[in-house]
């Protein structure tokens, strides 16, 4: 058998604990009221562009994105606007949201509801780009980073490859998976567009060899016409990771502080591939994503298709109900994702699962300290040394924190995951990157 | 034999001779001139290198003091929070100079979310930093304003006068206070404030930060500001600030009457160092409006003489 690719330095390999990967995906019923909350992508908020009492349809604009790196936001069901005040979101802190009182499921005039694949017709490259920013997608891996904004390709580069990310490198995740299983041939499409998009000939899909069935499923729809081709990858975490996924694929490596479009590549997931197809063939907005609900002691854990606003809570509530030993709920997966405070908290853009962790799992150990094992520095997929840029952030020392290209790291938590003393690296790296670059703002 | 280590000697006399006499001239030629006066100021200077003035260490400030009294010939603002008004005096007999008299101050915590008021809802149990935990979410009992209760601003503090109430959950200042400020900055949510220490060490304040509306201030908290401003109306003094769902009292202002602690509906209001208040029946019955009600109180009752920590 043919050595698989990877990418070269670092990475883990956590249990998979793919609970929900052969549950498909389930639409959730609408509940009564849905909160949106208004900073659901990376860069600024959008503006509400309608106020309390207004009567709105599914899939009409309710906040805009001004600013350059922003996304419009688009009520996810018929209803009226209940109010426009804080609520608590993923971040932990009431912020700005839409309140939404749901009264029925009717589309807004002018879009395509039927299920039926439109191949044909493909717009140009402008058009694409115009519908992709007008329905608010964003990248749905995780970090939700406005799309339009990364198919602007500066004037003196050029995009040669499409890479798109199916990888789903977080143990316990499986939407991905099922929406490739599920929605191949409207991802294939995605991918064209993207394609056009960019104007570029080729894309590779990126997909770990732990997901054999999605990958022969993409694979018929692949030939030399369209130009995209399936790769299966060694399962190794964080392959997800953009540079992580370029190494793999490409063999090239992103220059420290550097876009991937440096080496003349763009990366997509799966997710933004299907949400581009719904928006520029059927010109629906972004209001619904596929999120996973799991958990070793759920009863059901499932894939589910909801409506962007739902609460955690709904969700929980449809697999079975929260366990009683709960002692985590984890907005995202085990490694990257963030524990949250309630159930309460809304769906948005960039959630791609719920996960709830039993007590006897959720406590981390106690700290000891460092013995200089340098295991965090052998996984760190980006080549960093994460005790020593844990113990500078614990100083603040900001300028020996960027000498030290604090700013690369990618949070993927492989240092504070194999660390055998329990230190927290990640958390102490994660604070020490924002004190750099609110310094190295000011310093502009 | 005899005649390499006479060699020997002799060269190495010559070198340290040659070399003392370059040294001389090099050291006359770039001799640093510098006011006496510096080594006198920071002689009288507390030595803590807290920072708290504003620059990096005591010789620092030594160094800004003298040019400023040769160069504008006063100190301005310049003040050492540590040494205080004493040792401010001092520096100003050295330099020549008159210098006013500043009121004390000291570090407040205005957060009286204590486990029993903010009950925790969620259990955090990430490294022990405020910093880490404010960019993670609310606290534990879901004020996104209230103190964390990791104790930055203990392990700020470098003269052992903050520490943690086990009881509370929450920082408690001591009479070693310096007002120094490292708290202040250490603080990532922007509790601790410096105010005057009052006369008799005691001190009116309001202690909350939540800007949030009533209803939603109360749910997290029974002791927060719900911006009722019953406080501002019944302030004889005008020393009441409403401002964001938020009553700040200007201890400028302040006449320490104590009006507004009575009136407040959630108990925000913190008083320390008062005597114990009569009992009210009373007080409203002997004087319903007296002009400085409460001097007269004072000398009702003697001052116990006690110090007294955030309630």
């Amino acid at each position: 058998m043919m050595k698989l690719a990877t990418f070269r330095i670092g990475g883990v390999h956590p249990p998979e604990n793919k609970l929900s990967a052969n549950e498909p995906i389930i639409r959730l019923p609408l509940p009564k009221q849905l909160v949106i909350p208004l900073s659901q992508n990376l860069g600024a908020a959008p503006k509400p562009v309608v106020k309390k009492g207004d009567e709105v349809k599914k899939g009409q604009l309710i906040a805009r994105g001004e600013a350059f790196i922003s996304a419009n936001l688009h009520a996810p069901a018929s209803g009226k606007i209940a109010k426009i005040d804080d609520a608590v979101d993923s971040s932990g802190y009431r912020r700005m949201a839409i309140f939404l009182d749901v009264t029925d499921d009717e589309w807004m005039e002018g879009i395509d509801s039927t299920d039926e694949l439109i191949h044909q017709n493909l717009p140009s490259s402008e058009v694409i780009r115009e519908r992709i920013k007008e329905a608010g997608i964003v990248g749905m891996g995780g970090a939700a980073f406005p799309t339009h904004v990364k198919m602007m390709i500066p004037e003196e580069k050029k995009a040669e490859v499409l890479l798109i990310n199916g990888v789903e490198c977080e143990p316990y995740l499986t939407s991905d998976h099922r929406l490739m299983l599920e929605k191949t041939q409207e991802i294939i499409l995605g991918i064209r567009i993207l394609m056009k998009a960019i104007d570029v000939k080729r894309a590779l899909i990126g997909v770990e060899n732990n997901k054999p069935d999605a990958i022969n499923r993409l694979q018929q729809f692949c030939n030399a016409d369209n130009g995209i081709e399936v790769h299966a990858l060694k399962v190794k975490y964080p392959q997800g990771g953009e540079k992580q996924l370029i190494k793999a694929l490409l063999g090239r490596e992103v220059p420290s502080g550097k876009l991937p479009i440096e080496v003349g590549c763009v990366v997509s997931n799966v997710g933004t591939a299907f949400a581009v197809y719904e928006a520029v063939q059927k010109n629906r907005p972004l209001i619904e994503r596929v999120v996973t609900v799991t958990g070793k002691k759920l009863t059901k854990p499932s894939n589910f298709l909801v409506r962007i606003g739902t609460p955690m809570s709904a969700l929980i509530e449809a697999a079975g109900g929260m366990p009683v030993d709960t002692g985590k709920i984890v907005n995202g997966g085990p490694m990257m994702g963030k524990a949250l405070p309630t159930t309460d908290i809304p769906i948005t853009k960039g959630s791609s699962g719920v996960l709830l962790v039993d007590q006897s799992e959720s406590r981390r150990s106690t700290p000891n300290t460092c013995i200089r094992c340098a295991r965090c520095v052998t996984v760190c997929p980006m080549g960093l040394e994460p005790y020593l840029l844990a113990r500078i952030s614990k100083l603040s020392l900001v300028e020996r924190a960027e000498k030290e290209r604090i700013m690369d790291c990618i949070e993927c938590g492989s240092c504070q995951y194999t660390c055998p003393s329990a230190l927290p690296l990640l958390d102490y790296i994660r604070l020490g990157k924002q004190r750099t670059a609110s310094y190295l703002r000011n310093r502009k | 034999m005899n005649d390499i280590l006479l060699f020997t000697l002799l060269t190495l006399c010559l070198l340290a001779i040659v070399l003392a006499v370059v040294l001389y001239f090099v050291a006359q030629k770039f001799k640093v001139i510098e006011d006496p006066k510096i080594d006198l100021v920071e002689d009288v200077l507390p030595k803590a290198n807290c920072g708290g003035c504003g620059f990096p260490g005591c010789r620092n400030f030594a160094e800004v003091t003298v040019k400023a009294a040769n160069e504008n010939n006063s100190l301005g603002d310049l003040n050492c929070p540590v040494g205080g008004n004493e040792v401010m005096k001092q520096v100003a007999s050295i330099l020549g100079l008159e210098v006013q008299e500043k009121d004390p101050l000291i570090a407040v915590v205005r957060c009286n979310g204590s486990f029993a008021h903010s009950p925790a809802k969620v259990r955090f149990d990430g490294p022990a930093s405020c910093a880490f935990a404010h960019q993670l979410f609310a606290g534990e009992g879901g004020c996104q304003y209230g103190c964390l209760g990791l104790g930055d601003c203990v392990a700020s503090c470098i003269f052992d006068a903050i520490h943690m109430d086990a009881t509370t959950g929450l920082p408690v200042v001591n009479d070693l206070c310096t007002a120094c400020g490292a708290c202040v900055k250490a603080c990532p949510r922007g509790i601790i404030e410096l105010r005057s220490k009052g006369k008799k060490d005691r001190r009116i304040f309001v202690s909350c930060i939540n800007k949030e509306k009533g209803g939603p201030a109360k749910k997290n908290c029974e002791a927060a500001c719900i911006g009722c401003s019953k406080c501002q109306q019944v302030c004889p003094h005008d020393a009441i600030v409403m401002a964001n769902n938020l009553a700040y009292i200007d201890f400028v202002k302040c006449k320490l009457c104590r009006k507004c602690v009575e009136v407040c509906p959630t108990d925000a209001i913190h008083e320390i160092n008062f005597p114990p208040r009569k009992p009210k029946l009373e007080y409203t019955e002997t004087n319903t409006q007296p002009p400085g009600g409460h001097d007269r109180l004072e000398k009702v009752q003697p001052v116990q003489n006690k110090t007294v920590d955030i309630e």
